[in-house]
């Protein structure tokens, strides 16, 4: 396949816009959204509910429902242009050069299929193993993501596996043809804090040693802190600020990235000390959306804001900014 | 010394599975609320802390053990008489997921009036006058009263639920993850509406959550809860900062925080948890996770000793030193 894994950035996505064609009008749910992701490198993108955030993997992945449709910009990844790319190409490409792993791992998995089994089909279908070679490589895979006992477990049944080991499955089979990037999509929502840590800090080690890229969606400001070189925050379809970690908490420049970190539970001493974000998310249906579509919950909102093009500016330390009033 | 509101000793729940097989979803819990009193109940799937909350709000019958409520026992009280007793109206439940827990055919208005017409036997205009003096107490615009819950917003579905809850009068108030469902800017407002109801109110609440930043900021104090036991209490701020069960000081080195990076402090708890299907009485359930076991850990099952003013904790080798060495869990015997 002509991936070139050298490429710089791996993954590059410009100005892309998604809408979707619903009974109730068109959605506009992605609007310029844009980043870059090196090799080995982390990136979270973070967001409430109904930001994009899983719009913008699915994009990626090639996987949009029918309803979508790609408007504008480019997603470029190892040099190839993904939206142009025919689909036997995209199913090349996909479970073997870029693998996600899903929120819900007992839904994403097949109930009826022993996981071993369910291993062993992706090996084949892109790994370059015989039959006879599969189902050894498989419990490999399940011993790798620390299943205990994985001789015996590569026989069990989704049903028979905690939340936990059904998402250690999940990434078992994510990262069986050592994909060159991984997009984890709430990997680890309703699952316990400590399987969690665990989950996470196996991503994090595998990705260190295969310098796998990944780009991790979360709605969890201190996951996204704790395991990502740059954080790209989603607001209703745009990202309105991507910087690395450390400077995105000491000084976020767009007042939404301040509000939410304003709203997250963490060091605070006291309930009182949290703020709320005011308003809601606009309606994307609307055909006279703002420019910037945070305007009317914003506190430094003035006229120009709804005009486009909303001026993105990119400071010293590499973050970027979508705002036109900036701290 | 008056009594507390609740008071809970010795409470047991257990299954039976069928020949010998005995499940411990409960394994014998003590513990008390005051009156305005938050209790922050946390522990990990499977460690019983629902099966605790539907004993406590008397959903299910216990196994053994007692429940006193304001002075009564109601643990003897059979669970499907129990929403005809006096005191379901004092001891109310908030649920996870608001979307899931209202009746999709009820508006706002009739969920919140129908423990109110069951419970207090109210009707018409004295009924109507109820429901709007809770909604606006619950911050919920009472033009929003007709409609159902698919037409309402998380926050607004997370404020019916507890309207409806608080509209009888209780004195204890039972939350179930009441904000997991929802995004952080209105997890905001629903836990300071929480807060501020506590106060005008003078509730006492029993507060479960998997959330512990979130716990933190709510709770006067704070229960820790592992397969079927409560393996530390004490002040919510004194737990946090020297926890000293190694449990406890896992689960909370496991907290991520945002802006900082915890993983450099993480405490190991490998594994998975030990079966609560006919448990060994003497075992310590943390052993084989913990890395402070030791031979000891095999022989007795640590009982929840106070080891200072209002602190208890069930281990045999509590962490004294924040700072030490943590190694990997080595098995003593294979147990």
């Amino acid at each position: 396949m002509s991936i070139d894994r050298q490429s710089v950035p791996l993954l590059a996505i410009e100005d892309l816009s998604v809408e979707f064609r619903t009974r109730s009008g068109l959605v506009r749910a992605l609007d310029r959204v844009g980043f870059t992701l090196k090799r080995g490198e982390t990136l979270a993108l973070v967001g409430e509910s109904g930001s994009g955030k899983s719009v913008t993997a699915m994009a990626i992945m090639g996987i949009l429902d029918d309803a979508a449709h790609a408007t504008n910009g480019r997603i470029t990844f190892g040099g190839l242009d993904m939206l142009a790319a025919s689909p036997r190409v995209l199913d090349e490409i996909r479970g073997r050069e870029v693998a996600m792993i899903f929120q819900n791992p007992r839904a994403a998995l097949n109930p009826i299929r022993p996981i071993g089994k369910q291993i062993a089909d992706i090996l084949l279908r892109h790994g370059n193993v015989t039959a006879a070679q599969a189902p050894d490589r498989a419990i490999e895979m399940l011993s790798s993501v620390r299943i205990p006992d994985p001789k015996r477990r590569a026989n069990s049944y989704p049903f028979e596996l905690s939340g936990g080991m059904c998402q250690r499955v999940m990434i078992a089979m994510a990262l069986a043809c050592e994909p060159a990037l991984l997009i984890a999509d709430e990997p680890t929502t309703g699952l316990d804090i400590t399987t969690q840590a665990t989950i996470m800090d196996l991503i994090a080690e595998l990705a260190a040693v295969h310098s796998m890229a990944t780009l991790l969606i979360t709605h969890d400001l201190g996951l996204a802190s704790e395991y990502c070189d740059r954080i790209a925050v989603m607001h209703a379809g745009q990202i309105v600020e991507t910087a690395p970690t450390a400077s995105l908490f000491a000084s976020p420049r767009h007042p939404y990235t301040a509000k939410l970190i304003a709203a997250t539970p963490g060091e605070v001493p006291h309930l009182a000390d949290l703020a709320s974000i005011p308003g809601g998310l606009p309606d994307l249906r609307r055909a006279d959306l703002p420019a910037c579509r945070y305007s009317a919950r914003c506190e430094r909102m003035e006229d120009d804001c709804m005009l486009p093009p909303v001026p993105r500016l990119v400071l010293a330390d590499g973050a970027e900014v979508v705002c036109r009033h900036p701290r | 010394m008056s009594e507390p509101l609740l008071q809970v000793d010795g409470l047991k729940k257990l299954y039976p599975l069928g020949g010998e097989a005995v499940l411990h979803a409960v394994a014998g819990v003590d513990f008390a609320i005051d009156r305005a009193e938050t209790i922050g109940l946390v522990g990990e799937s499977g460690c019983g802390k629902s099966t605790l909350v539907r004993l406590v709000t008397r959903l299910i019958d216990p196994s053994a053990g007692s429940i006193r409520f304001d002075g009564v026992e109601i643990g003897d009280r059979p669970a499907r008489r129990f929403g005809k007793a006096p005191e379901r109206a004092q001891i109310q439940m908030v649920f996870q997921d608001a979307t899931d827990s209202l009746n999709p055919r009820y508006t706002a208005f009739h969920a919140i009036a129908d423990p109110l017409r069951r419970l207090k036997a109210m009707s018409g205009s004295a009924l109507r006058a109820r429901v709007e003096e809770v909604a606006r107490l619950t911050g919920l615009p009472p033009e929003l009263l007709p409609r159902f819950p698919h037409q309402l917003s998380g926050g607004q579905k997370a404020r019916v639920g507890i309207a409806r809850a608080i509209a009888v009068e209780p004195r204890l108030l039972v939350l179930d993850e009441p904000t997991s469902a929802l995004d952080v800017s209105v997890q905001v407002v629903i836990l300071q509406l929480l807060q501020d109801l506590k106060e005008r109110l003078g509730l006492s609440y029993l507060f479960v959550s998997h959330d512990l930043n979130v716990v933190r900021l709510l709770c006067d104090r704070i229960l820790v809860m592992y397969l079927g036991r409560i393996v530390e209490s004490g002040p919510a701020e004194e737990v946090f900062n020297a926890p000293r069960h190694p449990y406890t000081r896992a689960l909370l080195s496991a907290v991520p925080t945002p802006g900082t990076t915890s993983r450099d402090r993480r405490i190991p708890l490998p594994g998975e948890p030990r079966s609560p299907i006919n448990p060994d009485p003497k075992i310590c359930s943390l052993y084989g996770r913990c890395y402070r076991s030791a031979e000891r850990c095999t022989e007795v099952m640590p009982a929840l000793d106070e080891i200072a003013p209002g602190r208890r904790v069930a281990c045999h080798f509590p962490v004294l030193d924040l700072d030490e060495a943590v190694a990997e869990p080595v098995l003593v015997s294979q147990a």
